[in-house]
């Protein structure tokens, strides 16, 4: 992490937002859609801190990665991963509705962006590949899809987010523990096998996951020749 | 403010979490924007320079012969989890600084990583008993993903001032932001005061 990027402005205050849309995409993972009282005004990449409020002035707040590109409107989607002792990701999912008030910051972060004019090879595990789902869709959306390789991982077939959307000539996805009939890969962890090559010498690597992935993934880019300065890292912990 | 329908708090909160916090437990969530480096102890050197009369550098065995001290407390990590009752071990960053003597202009600190991150702090908030260089954690060596072989340690702020993989302090006459302070979060820190990001 050498190059000191650009800075960003602070995130806007808290703002209303209100959930135009719920879709799922797994057993335990939900999508909402958000229509704020602004544009939406973040880069791919970036996420938002979502608060909910309860009547005593109690709060409790998590960040979740955008997944839509952005487009210029007052949208976004947020996906969100229901974690079993999950204070905000269980209210989410077992209780939010269309038509539902909830309050954003953001949009935070300047390292993890893909402002969608540079090469970028994006390697997602489970839930990590939100992020790396919002640079796809605006690479797609303007016509660079040139631009970027996405390799995501999933468990098996019903856990990979997105099953439908993510298939194209510029992703590779890969099971680790089951795969479809007829799926030409076995089951197995990511091998540097499964990297374009050789990765270019101007392509930025983008690797998010839990930090066992990550750090199993930034290995493989290491072995591949990327250097260290062209692997960006976003890890999701064990966050509750 | 707007409260959420249907949301209600889970009952009393531990007063040792600072607003907008919750008890991640025993749980560590790993955040970190670089590739978690391999450093190996006997190559490792902590230096303080800048505005210092003697510029100093450590080596992993000196820097352990130095008068041990531990921190038993909290952690606040910015993304909202707070981790209770944990304890570091390494060597206060007093007698660091002790080592090095700051000139009377030295007011703000930048700690560099070896892997090139850097965080900035008023010098004010690493001094006097407030900030450590560790290398255990509950007793045993800190974790590479935690920022072993050693990590800075400033409890009071926001973990991400707690540098990860510490390679030195920088002392300087004036304040200027490091990696994550350049992406929006707060020059200082505070969780009590929830300092999360530039603005607040």
């Amino acid at each position: 992490m050498t190059e000191p990027p650009p800075p960003v402005p602070p995130p806007s205050k808290w703002l209303p937002a209100k959930v135009v849309e719920v879709r799922p995409e797994t057993s335990t993972a939900k999508t909402f859609r958000l229509e704020l009282d602004r544009t939406a005004d973040y880069v791919a990449g970036q996420h938002y801190i979502l608060r909910l409020s309860a009547p005593d002035g109690y709060t409790a707040q998590r960040s979740y990665s955008v997944a839509s590109a952005p487009d210029g409107s007052k949208e976004l989607e947020l996906t969100v991963e229901r974690l079993e002792e999950g204070e905000v990701s269980t209210f989410l999912h077992d209780e939010v509705v269309v038509g539902d008030d909830l309050e954003v910051r953001g949009p935070i972060g300047g390292w993890f962006v893909w402002r969608g004019d540079t090469p970028a090879l994006l390697i997602g595990g489970g839930s990590g590949v939100v992020p790396l789902m919002a640079m796809l869709r605006l690479a797609r959306r303007t016509g660079r899809s040139d631009l970027v390789q996405l390799v995501v991982s999933a468990r098996a077939p019903e856990e990979l987010y997105y099953a439908a959307e993510i298939p194209g000539p510029e992703t590779t996805v890969v099971f680790t523990r089951q795969i479809p009939d007829d799926w030409p890969r076995p089951a197995g962890r990511l091998t540097e096998g499964d990297l374009p090559s050789p990765v270019g010498g101007t392509t930025t690597a983008y690797v998010c996951g839990s930090s066992g992935f990550a750090d199993a993934a930034t290995d493989l880019l290491r072995g591949a020749g990327v250097p260290e300065e062209r692997i960006r890292v976003e890890r999701f912990g064990p966050t509750r | 403010m707007n409260f959420t329908r249907g949301f209600r708090s889970r009952g009393p909160r531990d007063p040792r979490l600072p607003p907008g916090q919750y008890d991640v437990g025993s749980d560590w969530p790993v955040l970190t924007a670089e590739a978690t480096p391999k450093l190996a102890t006997d190559a490792w050197t902590f230096r303080v320079k800048g505005l210092v009369e003697e510029p100093v550098t450590w080596t992993w065995d000196q820097i352990h012969a130095l008068p041990a001290s531990t921190y038993n407390g909290d952690i606040h990590c910015v993304t909202t989890w707070s981790k209770l009752g944990v304890t570091f071990s390494g060597v206060s960053v007093d007698t660091l600084l002790a080592a090095a003597r700051p000139l009377p202009s030295a007011t703000y600190v930048m700690a560099e990583s070896h892997t090139g991150y850097t965080t900035n702090l008023p010098l004010a908030d690493v001094t006097g008993g407030q900030a450590w260089v560790v290398w255990d954690f509950e007793g045993e060596p800190l974790a590479r993903q935690h920022g072993g072989p050693a990590r800075l340690l400033v409890p009071h702020l926001y973990f991400w001032k707690s540098a990860k993989w510490v390679s030195g302090l920088n002392l300087l006459d004036h304040d200027e932001p490091g990696f994550w302070e350049r992406n929006g979060y707060h020059d200082h820190g505070d969780p009590w005061t929830e300092q999360r990001y530039q603005g607040d």
